[in-house]
């Protein structure tokens, strides 16, 4: 014997909601473009997951490049960075402070985030997923010198490691040394060698091969 | 299809929101206004500055929210081209608020 309790959706319940007065005109503006043959939905979607994955705008290196032939800016970047990203016409929001910490012979410096993800973003981009990731979080912190290796960054005993843990309104950029073999170089082409890892700390710049100068 | 670096580089207070350096759609209709201003640029529809420099003067009368501004910018500038009239676009946006066309995202 079975009891018909059970619910019957009629169909007629999915009653959509009308749209704000945005996502009409948004609407709007998508199906009149796609009824004039201009674009496709499907030209949007791409666009869209391109740019959700776009690694946003790489102005450190700039910075490092131009700190590393003007030795007066250097001294200002070091002081107050984000007086001095702004200084060359780049842009550095308001709402986080931006420290640059830079390498010597004696010092080598490293970036990471122990609580969660805090990333100096408007420097660099978009963050790389190891740097998100848990064991790079904690074990940068435990063990630097190992996980330097790891990358393939091998540091003499006698060079000290100084690891900076980002917050959510201080946030650090690494000024790496300039190399040997650059000089003579314009800040372009210097520019070119200072990657994203360099500016974390788990890399140094290196000269590509066949690019050195002599 | 690549990244446009005069897109993703926007500055000031045109640059797009970012949230720890990814861009931030707090809801779908963001997403498509974006999506469409940049599809129409790269197939030619018009340049990049031509947007920009419209997306600059609506920012600056201060509309509070940043994809507001984005679509409005939009729509003059197709509205300018000849490309959209606004009162296609009041028309069509009528049907979808009376629910006469579907409202998908």
């Amino acid at each position: 014997m079975t009891e018909d309790h059970e619910h019957h959706h009629d169909g007629h319940g999915h009653h959509p909601e009308a749209p704000s007065e945005l996502e009409a005109r948004v609407l709007a503006l998508e199906s009149l473009l796609i009824e004039k043959g201009l674009l496709t939905s499907q030209d949007v979607d791409q666009v869209i997951s391109v740019y959700e994955h776009d690694i946003g705008p790489m102005i450190g290196a700039r910075v490092v490049a131009h700190a590393w032939v003007d030795p007066a800016y250097r001294s200002r970047l070091l002081d107050d960075a984000s007086a001095a990203v702004r200084e060359l016409g780049l842009t550095y929001p308001t709402s986080t402070q931006l420290v640059v910490v830079a390498d010597r012979p004696e010092v080598h410096n490293v970036i990471v985030c122990t609580l969660c993800s805090c990333y100096p973003w408007a420097m660099l981009g978009l963050p790389p997923t190891w740097y998100k990731s848990a064991p790079y979080r904690s074990r940068m912190v435990s063990e630097p010198r190992v996980v330097l290796e790891e990358f393939g960054l091998r540091l003499p005993t006698s060079t000290a490691v100084n690891v900076w843990d980002s917050s959510s309104d201080l946030r650090y950029m690494v000024l790496p040394e300039r190399p040997e073999g650059t000089e003579g170089w314009s800040e372009e082409q210097l520019a070119s060698i200072v990657t994203r890892d360099c500016m974390i700390g788990v890399a140094r710049p290196q000269i590509p091969a066949g690019k050195a100068v002599g | 299809m690549s990244v446009d670096r005069r897109v993703a580089n926007l500055e000031g207070d045109t640059g797009l929101p970012r949230k720890n350096g990814e861009l931030v759609f707090d809801a779908p209709w963001e997403g498509r206004a974006f999506g469409l201003a940049v599809v129409l640029n790269e197939k030619g529809a018009y340049t990049w500055d031509d947007f920009r420099s419209r997306l600059v003067d609506q920012v600056r009368t201060g509309e509070p929210h940043y994809y507001e501004n984005w679509i409005r910018a939009l729509e003059s500038l197709l509205a300018a081209q000849e490309i959209v009239s606004p009162e296609e676009v009041e028309l069509r946006a009528a049907e979808y608020r009376a629910l006469k066309r579907d409202p998908v995202f």
